[in-house]
């Protein structure tokens, strides 16, 4: 197996998309993988039943920031029941490469900030926190 | 680069670095296509041959329980066992190998003593002395004695270089401090600290010293009477030993007076049903069935590296660490943490640009086969102290190359290539 660092990861590393803060957030959550230190914090503006703009900031390892902002353009005007939808599939298929074992980590990280947040605003159910593996 | 030091010793006189490194059949093996390149023996340290056959050849002719059975095996056992105990206790200089107590690693040798003579010694408002540069397992169990007993943390602090401040540990040892705990070598910046005229200080103001030596009795001379240290902590698997079998040294007087640590079998006299005797030590200190095969595995490898010298080992590892200075330092953007070659172990710590340690990690994993150590390796608080979330980490061993030093640089090349540094 092998973890290339494709062209496109590098990209959404150095020039991430949807990166900030939202002043009017209506979901917010934010975690650090302790494996890295990798940290992240996602805010959600959801008018309706959409989320209509996302904001995420965070630091850590390429791979954790680049799924970061590979998620939010796939949040971004969809209904929050899609977004609520959103896995561990997603994010692999965004990325494109396998990811050996010990990342799983710093890619999913950007997913359990999402479904926290959805959580924590009672947008979905809250889910276990089962191994990334 | 190894020569022996012992004339005497014929097996092992003038090996070098490549005849060493038959020793140990997993750095003959291959990853993502490429020789494996082992920089992570400050983690863990691969095993020689002949750490996996004594393992082997325990399980395969003399298995059988320690310290009870009348039969032959079981006397072999033990036997060999004890036998492991001092050889350890040889190697460390310790006065009697009845001050060698087994346990899990280092981090149980000191929750040990934190638990045993901590909660016995320590009072609400008593001060213990700590540093900025420790491992969490150096830091953890005395916060956790702190919270038991109202005891006060402090900590020397360290300077840009990544040296203790001396000058405030000074001040601290006035405030009669009942125990100062820390490091030989730090596993992050590989600095070996002044220990003996640290432990004379405390020794002076009537303090107990606890020395984490995992870092340290892997890779150089130490003699516990000579630094007259009264604990001293370490782990086999970091000195070509198995995992699951570490060291605690302690000074007769003050095993003696300790309370057990856990309760069981093997650490009694006489059990009656709500009250019992204990057993003297070592055993005290061990309950239950302990780690026959590891501690079988540690006297084989104290065998091993002390055939070819501490002091060469020493040598060997300063040299690969001067010379991969100077390679490192060679390339654009990358900062070594740490004091310069001459006061370091075998560790170096760094950051190469902006590129996350973490993935310079997996670039060099998958592109040159190399393993080094990214993350905040077990030291927080020392990680924020240097402003950083993570470093990336190469560690070296008796088996470490220049040509390994090389290829680790040509990866951070490539790594610099792909992040269009």
């Amino acid at each position: 197996m092998s973890m290339d660092y494709r062209d496109y990861i590098l990209e959404h590393y150095r020039n991430p998309r949807n990166y900030g803060k939202l002043d009017n957030a209506s979901a917010h959550a934010e975690d650090s993988n302790p494996l890295c230190g990798d940290q992240l914090g996602i805010d959600l503006l959801v008018e309706g039943d959409k989320v209509t703009q996302v904001r995420f900031k965070g630091r850590g390892c390429a791979i954790s920031q680049a799924s970061a902002s590979m998620l939010s353009e796939m949040i971004e005007g969809r209904p929050v029941e899609e977004v609520a939808k959103l896995g561990k599939e997603d994010i692999l298929d965004a990325l494109g490469i396998p990811i050996s074992p010990a990342r799983t980590k710093c890619a999913f990280l950007c997913l359990r900030v999402l479904h926290r947040s959805l959580a924590l605003a009672g947008l979905e159910k809250p889910q276990d926190d089962n191994d990334e593996e | 680069m190894i020569t022996s030091d012992n004339a005497t010793d014929a097996g092992t006189l003038h090996r070098g670095v490549a005849d060493i490194r038959k020793d140990f059949p997993i750095l003959s093996r291959e990853v993502h296509g490429k020789p494996l390149v082992y920089l992570d023996s400050a983690a863990s340290s691969q095993k020689p041959r002949a750490v996996i056959d004594a393992m082997s050849t325990y399980y395969e002719t003399y298995h059988a329980n320690v310290h009870r059975g009348v039969y032959e095996i079981s006397e072999e056992a033990t036997a060999a066992m004890e036998k492991a105990r001092v050889k350890v206790a040889r190697f460390i200089n310790a006065r009697h190998s009845k001050q060698v107590i087994f346990t899990r690693n280092t981090t149980e040798g000191i929750n040990l003593v934190a638990y045993s003579w901590g909660n016995a010694n320590i009072t609400a408002g008593d001060l213990i002395i700590l540093t900025e540069m420790e491992h969490h397992s150096n830091l953890v169990p005395w916060q956790l004695l702190a919270q038991r007993t109202g005891a006060r943390l402090e900590f020397i602090p360290i300077t840009g270089d990544g040296s203790l401040q001396l000058d405030i540990y000074d001040q601290l040892l006035q405030q009669q401090p009942k125990l100062v705990a820390f490091t030989h070598m730090s596993n992050v910046l590989g600095t070996i600290n002044p220990v003996k005229e640290m432990i004379a200080q405390a020794h002076a103001v009537g303090a107990i010293v606890l020395i984490d030596a995992a870092q340290s009795v892997p890779h150089l001379p130490v003699d516990v009477q000579a630094l007259d240290v009264d604990f001293l902590c370490f782990s086999a698997h970091k000195m070509l030993g198995p995992t699951g079998i570490g060291v605690l040294y302690g000074k007769r007087a003050l095993l003696e007076a300790m309370p057990p640590f856990m309760g069981g079998g093997d650490m009694i006299r006489t059990v009656g049903l709500r009250e019992s005797t204990w057993n003297d030590l070592p055993w005290k200190f061990e309950a239950g069935t302990p780690s026959i095969a590891e501690a079988i595995g540690l006297g084989a490898a104290v065998d091993y590296i002390h055939a070819i010298g501490m002091e060469n080992v020493l040598q060997h590892e300063q040299h690969i660490t001067h010379y991969a200075m100077e390679q490192l330092q060679t390339i654009p953007g990358l900062t070594i943490y740490g004091p310069g070659a001459s006061r370091r172990g075998g560790v170096i710590s760094f950051t190469l640009g902006d590129i996350h340690p973490h993935d310079l990690a997996s670039i060099l994993d998958q592109q040159a086969g190399v393993a080094i150590r990214a993350g905040h390796h077990c030291a927080q608080p020392l990680m924020e102290r240097l402003g950083l979330s993570a470093t990336a980490r190469a560690s070296f061993y008796v088996y470490t190359t220049e040509e390994e030093i090389d290829i680790l640089v040509q990866g951070l090349h490539k790594a610099i290539q792909i992040f269009d540094l």
